[in-house]
């Protein structure tokens, strides 16, 4: 029997995960059918519903310590509720930003995946050992396209850098830790938000740097895995519940 | 041999490889109108997998349950994945898979009359994976036979997933027609809506239909329209019945021998939204050209100098 | 009823303008990418089978393209891509090198029957001597 304040902690830890991953996903699918080539959609399309499958089974986990089911997790709370990063929420923009959101996403997905790996409960570290496998195709297409990018015409290189200074800010902001963070630390459970983002932030900067990108020197945006949330969030969630609160109760 | 005969004879050859039941394939002689004709069928079928992707698509935010958003998803994607399929066999009759979209984008190509038409609701999306990709997976099954090897191959592969989109829409379908009073009236109306656009997907009727005898001898045609459509309203009828829907056509029943009878659609409204006068034909088109345009600096970013085409890509 | 389709996705709310810029197409550009032919191997084990093609500017990109259209059901151990340029094939109307016109037997198992030969051989040789 664990501790309430423990299980607590572990359900927002999950939680605010499980949201960013959401969002990534619905961003994603934004493009499907209306991709830059037709190659590059359906390779798209793939990454949405891993994001959305690694969403649902984030929140499965979480709903079997007590929290809501997935659904009503996703469907049923509003912006404030909702405990992701900004840089998940923002619009889904150009293909320049929508590689290089994900990439920055992944790669702290990776790093978050190799701590959880280690984590002393096994429906957990599971999970996070098989989600490892589609991540890793997640950061070989993510980075075959900024490579690209980064090396092709005058503009596209413009784009990215663009991008860059727009999603810095708010990818800093995934490393705010969630609500009792502290105690999962303490109980050995999970490594610290700051640590991990030590390791994120040598990989990531070494790696954009050797794309000739410049990062902007800007405090992070945080706020998100409090539930302060930038305008754009609110329209995303409008959408998202729209059929599902038209009936209350129903089933789809 | 004069060039008559040289003609001759390999047209002679040709409709024996096909009278065989044997495969045409790229590289083949093939007469010139043979090849006009599946590459015009071929690309038009390409352009709908695309063009249908945008009704459904714009469903996928909002999708209502998070599994029903990830099967959605993964729904649009495979047409996605068919109009790649299918532009790569039509690339092997000799059009640029650019040139075919611009065609498309200028309303020189076509496509099926039912992505014309607005997808309103949740329902839609129901009746559009059920009825639709139903109607077009016997269209598929049948043209899987046809005489040109690389269409039946990937016809082949098509089939398998439609099944899947069949199966998908079923289960949407069922959840709204055992839900509330207003999950079922949803339902109901999205069929109402539906109705007379699925009637008139096989396209017009065998008495206004020019199918050409050749194009049958030279199993690019297998089947007539109307044989189609009696086959789809055969097997779904008494499903659409069973659930407690009712079909918005008042002279439809069928017989004692199980034949569907039908009001005949009105044809020459087909011909008007097939040419671009439907309800959403030119906001899609727009809509397409626009995603397009806007991301052309990702393929010149990528794109190569030196010539690309191999002139018989395996298909 | 919800009816809102068309609202939100980041493309779909901008008909009006999709429809204003329609007016003034953009002339096609070439910036078709080169074809490559995608084979999967299902398990190790077994051939690499050809799948069909995808368009991409490199043999990398060519790889996590095909990825998604070619294995996203199927089971995959390995892709190749081959730049379709690079495939040169023998012609259709050429095929009939392949069948054999004369009588190849000599060159397969069921072309020789010796079971018969020694059965016979043995009979005469269990025949008692006269």
């Amino acid at each position: 029997m664990m501790p309430e304040s423990l299980r607590q902690a572990l359900c927002s830890a999950l939680i605010s995960w499980a949201d960013d991953e959401l969002l990534l996903g619905h961003r994603d699918s934004e493009w499907t059918g209306l991709g830059p080539i037709i190659e590059a959609d359906i390779a798209l399309s793939s990454m949405a519903q891993d994001e959305m499958g690694h969403a649902l089974a984030w929140y499965e986990l979480a709903h079997s310590l007590g929290a809501p089911d997935p659904d009503r997790l996703v469907f049923e709370r509003g912006p404030e509720a909702y405990r992701n990063a900004t840089l998940l929420e923002l619009p889904r923009g150009d293909w320049a930003f929508c590689l290089l959101r994900h990439y920055l996403f992944d790669m702290a997905e990776w790093v978050r995946l190799e701590a959880w790996r280690q984590i002393p409960w096994e429906p957990w570290s599971d999970l996070a050992e098989r989600i490892t496998r589609e991540e890793k195709y997640h950061l070989l297409h993510d980075r075959t396209w900024l490579e690209r990018l980064a090396f092709g015409t005058e503009e596209s290189r413009h784009r990215l850098q663009g991008a860059l200074i727009d999603l810095w800010p708010h990818a800093l902001g995934l490393w705010e830790a969630p609500e009792g963070e502290d105690l999962l630390v303490q109980a050995g459970w999970i490594t610290g938000s700051d640590q991990l983002q030590a390791r994120w932030e040598a990989e990531v900067r070494a790696y954009l740097g050797g794309l000739g990108l410049q990062i902007p020197d800007v405090p992070p945006r945080a706020g998100g895995r409090y539930g302060r949330h930038t305008e754009h969030l609110a329209p995303l969630l409008e959408a998202m519940q729209l059929v599902y609160r038209s009936i209350p109760g129903a089933k789809w | 041999m004069t060039q008559a005969q040289l003609e001759a004879r390999r047209l002679e050859r040709f409709e024996a490889r096909v009278a065989r039941g044997e495969k045409v394939e790229p590289g083949d002689w093939m007469p010139e109108e043979y090849r006009f004709e599946l590459a015009r069928l071929i690309h038009n079928h390409a352009n709908s997998e695309i063009m249908g992707a945008l009704p459904e698509g714009s469903w996928i935010p909002y999708a209502p349950t998070l599994k029903r958003k990830m099967a959605l998803t993964a729904k649009v994607q495979d047409e996605v994945g068919h109009g790649h399929l299918l532009y790569r066999v039509a690339e092997t009759l000799g059009k640029s898979r650019e040139q075919m979209l611009e065609e498309l984008f200028s309303g020189k190509a076509k496509f099926s009359n039912v992505f014309h038409y607005p997808a309103e609701t949740w329902a839609d999306v129901g009746i559009i994976g059920w009825l639709i990709d139903g109607a077009a997976i016997v269209n598929q099954t049948m043209m899987a036979q046809g005489s040109y090897g690389p269409y039946s191959r990937a016809l082949k592969r098509i089939c398998a997933e439609e099944s899947f989109h069949i199966k998908h829409g079923y289960d949407i379908v069922v959840s709204l027609a055992t839900g509330t009073p207003e999950q079922r009236a949803m339902l109901q109306d999205a069929l109402n809506r539906w109705w007379e656009p699925i009637m008139m997907f096989f396209g017009p009727s065998d008495k206004r239909s020019v199918h050409t005898e050749k194009l049958v001898r030279w199993r690019v045609k297998l089947k007539t329209n109307d044989e189609q459509r009696q086959e789809f309203l055969r097997k779904f009828v008494p499903k659409i019945w069973e659930l407690g829907l009712s079909i918005p056509d008042p002279n439809l029943y069928i017989d004692e021998q199980g034949t569907v009878h039908y009001t005949e659609p009105d044809w020459d409204q087909f011909l008007t939204v097939v040419r671009g006068g439907g309800p959403m034909s030119q906001a899609r088109l727009a809509t397409r050209r626009l995603a397009w345009e806007e991301n052309a600096w990702v393929r010149e970013a990528l794109a190569l100098a030196e010539k690309r085409y191999a002139d018989f890509p395996i298909a | 009823m919800a009816r809102a389709g068309w609202k939100f996705n980041p493309y779909h709310h901008r008909i009006p303008e999709a429809l204003e810029r329609a007016r003034h197409p953009v002339p096609p550009a070439d910036t078709e990418w080169p074809v490559w032919e995608v084979f999967r191997q299902p398990e190790r084990g077994e051939p690499h089978v050809h799948v069909g093609s995808v368009h991409a500017p490199d043999a990398q990109m060519a790889l996590v393209l095909a990825k998604e259209q070619f294995s996203r059901r199927e089971p995959c151990v390995q892709l190749w891509v081959v730049r379709a340029e690079a495939i040169f094939a023998t012609p259709y109307e050429d095929a009939d090198i392949f069948e054999p016109a004369l009588d190849r037997t000599y060159r397969l198992a069921a072309g020789y029957k010796v079971r018969p030969r020694i059965n016979q051989a043995a009979s005469s040789s269990e025949e008692p001597s006269s």
